[in-house]
């Protein structure tokens, strides 16, 4: 089965990752912007990684056939540095017209602090004046209700916003239906230990029905397995769910969403040449 | 979308699962219990004695109910707190 990666973090995994995806079925990936593993010292760091992002991941994978969108910003971990943060912000414009540059993300929180919430804030702002879809993280473990709370508030006061072009990733079952009922798309994250399992995301499928639900592998450079979403289709396979159920899920949910973005040139594996 | 599996057939995929995952926790607290110092007072373990005890209620949210115990606490007036007017 076709399938899309919406939530992927491929610069911290190898060509041969590319390899594995294309071969288990994998056409498309969309990769926000995310944490390097340390604070970067400058807003040129963040240009080079820009540029990676757009140009050098985009060649990588189209190698193994499949295709990479991207998303911008400076993540929640670094936004502690607020100066530092509108430096990349002010920035971001430079590249929001690329080719496969879906809109603005991952913006969200970490620790859920005051300079968190400024920068988040001013993310909101850059992606209404430039017509942006945005992507959003929500905090890890204990902070993720708190952190998911306080993102609904910030989102829901702000009349600019339209909420079917908002995705807000990283749901568990405490905060699934939250984001739903807000009339926001939500995102499951497979991951080994935090975040959500395979089967767990099918529950909550089950629980919630499909409609702006999508399901994604995060691989990042943490203990996390990029093939996380072919296990989700074996799981909903295994507990008999329909091929045209599964595939709604992991194929149409991102095209529909992603397709609310003019960065999202997509060509389907069945009609390509 | 709903469940296409039965109850039975549930418990028959997941009884064999269940029962390591339930052995697992059942080694990891007997690991602490042996180790020479006393993790009695650690909230944390007061923490895993309380979801441990949710397992056993028959509501059909015990997930969510055991992700919020690990949850810290929402406060709706945040933005006072933290000085944010938007």
């Amino acid at each position: 089965m076709y399938y899309i990666d919406p939530h992927i973090h491929m610069v911290s995994r190898t060509t041969d990752d590319y390899e594995t995806l294309a071969k288990m079925g994998c056409v498309a990936m969309s990769e926000p912007a995310f944490w390097a593993g340390y604070d970067r010292g400058s807003v040129e760091g963040f240009r080079d990684y820009f540029e990676q992002l757009t140009a050098f991941e985009p060649k990588r994978a189209s190698d193994y056939g499949i295709q990479h969108f991207t998303w911008l910003c400076i993540n929640a971990k670094e936004a502690e540095n607020v100066e530092l943060s509108r430096e990349v912000i002010a920035m971001i414009p430079e590249f929001l017209d690329r080719p496969g540059v879906l809109g603005i993300g991952e913006i969200g929180l970490n620790k859920n602090t005051r300079n968190e919430s400024i920068v988040f804030l001013e993310h909101l702002d850059l992606a209404m004046k430039t017509g942006e879809q945005i992507l959003i993280h929500t905090p890890h473990l204990e902070d993720k209700f708190q952190g998911t709370r306080m993102i609904l508030d910030m989102l829901t006061n702000d009349s600019r916003i339209d909420r079917s072009r908002v995705l807000v990733d990283h749901v568990e079952e405490h905060t699934v239906e939250l984001v739903l009922n807000e009339g926001f798309w939500a995102g499951m994250t497979l991951y080994p230990v935090s975040k959500c399992t395979p089967a767990r995301a099918v529950d909550m499928i089950e629980m919630y029905g499909a409609e702006r639900l999508l399901v994604n592998s995060a691989g990042d450079w943490g203990p996390s397995k990029p093939t996380a979403v072919p296990d989700f289709i074996l799981e909903m396979r295994r507990r008999g769910h329909t091929e045209q159920a599964i595939r709604r899920v992991v194929y149409d949910n991102p095209i529909k969403f992603f397709s609310q973005s003019r960065g999202f040139v997509f060509d389907p594996p069945e009609v390509r040449s | 979308m709903s469940t296409e599996l039965s109850s039975h057939e549930i418990l028959d995929r997941e009884f064999l699962p269940v029962r390591a995952k339930i052995l697992e926790i059942a080694a990891s607290l007997d690991r602490m219990q042996r180790a020479p110092d006393d993790v009695a007072g650690d909230p944390r373990l007061q923490q895993l004695h309380t979801a441990i005890n949710k397992l056993l209620a028959e509501d059909s949210d015990r997930a969510e109910q055991i992700q919020l115990l690990f949850s810290r606490p929402y406060q709706q007036q945040w933005r006072d707190a933290l000085d944010i007017t938007r």
